[in-house]
């Protein structure tokens, strides 16, 4: 279960990849974020982004088009 | 034991930048990597419009470069604020619509911003002197760390010891004596220092992944501007110059017309902005239409999305037309013969 979601559907990489850095931002360590995106190359980006930043990927899936990352936000 | 010093380093997933970042990591420096979305990126948006492209690799080369490098880095949204750099820029364009003094000096000017908001001792790029003909010159390179307010906390790792020492070096955060002397287009240099260090997969050189420095991008932006009045310019505008085929056969309007079905899909998003036309009976690209176009010219532009159909030869096509919010409705044309679609017309 996710305790935020962003919707970043319509926006090509990096878009994705900016919009969950800044709500990371706003969040502590241990919350979960799901990050919603029409682009495949989401699957890609936003694991590589989290793990030079310290954050874990808990599930990837895609279904078609529509892309869905579910990280949780490490401790640094 | 001294203090670790922190230098923010302009990553742009070029093979410079990364040679930077790993010159300073030698010397011990803490780095981190900051990478700006002008929204003129090449990477990225065609591999993700084009079907022949997504087969290839889609990463994102700076957040490549960091992973290799071991660094944080962080992608800093700058779409809406370089529109004023892109629009007036203060030391004007280059061979293109490439405004690379003005940018080079607004991106290190915004990692001027985010190290001092984290207390980041000093600012380094890759440049190299004479590298680029606009922004990485002997004459150019003073205007950068002055305009941007970087002053000499900015170093150049690959080239310093063809400028003055800045302030890291003159404090011993980094020996100026293990910096490098490189310079001019030759990128020989670049290639032996990352043999040197073990790099063997890196991206094409610096230069080749702004949209801005492209001319046939720049000729259809500076279009968009003229048909409009006006030099501004939205997200969608940049992306839809990345897509397809335009043709401009009267000033009021343009058609923008797909080359593949990646591109089909692309515009298919657009539909309920702008007037679409795709032919029914025959298997064709999708049109769409960027302007104000009355009936005549719809007919127009649909006996041209014919002429590039597979129904080139019919005597008539059918064209569905859709408007945003309306019913699609059909009309029958005969598909312009080559000799008709005038050259001029291409933007």
């Amino acid at each position: 279960m996710a305790d935020y979601s962003i919707d970043t559907q319509g926006l090509l990489c990096p878009m994705p990849v900016i919009r969950a850095q800044d709500k990371v931002e706003e969040l502590q360590a241990g919350d979960r974020l799901e990050v919603l995106s029409s682009d495949p190359g989401a699957l890609n980006d936003i694991p590589a982004w989290c793990r030079i930043n310290g954050h874990t990927v808990l599930e990837k899936s895609q279904e078609g088009r529509a892309v869905r990352i579910l990280i949780e936000v490490g401790s640094e | 034991m001294s203090e670790q010093r922190k230098a923010a380093v302009l990553v742009s997933g070029g093979l410079d930048s990364m040679l930077a970042v790993r010159v300073l990591q030698e010397q011990g420096i803490h780095v981190e990597g900051i990478n700006f979305y002008t929204g003129f990126c090449v990477e990225g948006h065609t591999h993700a419009i084009r079907k022949k492209d997504q087969k290839k690799d889609k990463r994102n080369n700076a957040l490549w470069v960091a992973e290799q490098l071991g660094i944080k880095l962080h992608i800093v949204d700058i779409v809406e604020e370089y529109k004023e750099v892109l629009i007036n820029p203060k030391h004007g364009y280059g061979a293109n619509m490439n405004p690379c003094l003005d940018c080079k000096i607004f991106m290190v000017k915004k990692a001027v911003e985010w190290a001092k908001k984290r207390e980041f001792d000093f600012i380094a790029t890759g440049e190299v002197v004479g590298q680029r003909p606009m922004s990485q010159r002997k004459d150019t390179m003073p205007v950068v760390s002055n305009e941007s307010g970087a002053d000499d906390l900015l170093l150049r790792p690959l080239c310093a010891k063809n400028l003055p020492p800045t302030r890291p070096e003159r404090e011993g955060w980094v020996d100026r004596e293990t910096l490098y002397d490189f310079s001019g287009r030759t990128r020989k240099p670049q290639m032996a220092l990352a043999k040197q260090f073990g790099f063997e997969d890196y991206a094409t050189p610096a230069g080749g992944c702004c949209f801005l420095t492209d001319e046939s991008y720049s000729v259809k932006l500076v279009d968009l501007w003229k048909s409009r009045g006006s030099r501004d310019y939205e997200m969608d505008d940049i992306m839809l110059l990345k897509v397809g085929r335009h043709l401009r056969p009267r000033e009021n309007f343009k058609m923008i017309i797909s080359r593949e079905e990646g591109e089909n899909n692309f515009l298919m998003g657009y539909k309920n902005r702008y007037i679409t036309l795709r032919t029914t009976d025959h298997p064709g690209p999708l049109v769409m239409i960027d302007g104000e176009a009355s009936e005549e010219d719809l007919a127009l532009a649909g006996r041209i999305l014919a002429r590039f159909g597979k129904g080139k030869s019919a005597e008539e096509v059918t064209v569905e037309i859709a408007k945003p919010k309306q019913e699609p409705y059909e009309i029958k044309v005969a598909p312009m013969p080559a000799s008709q679609v005038e050259k001029s017309w291409y933007i």
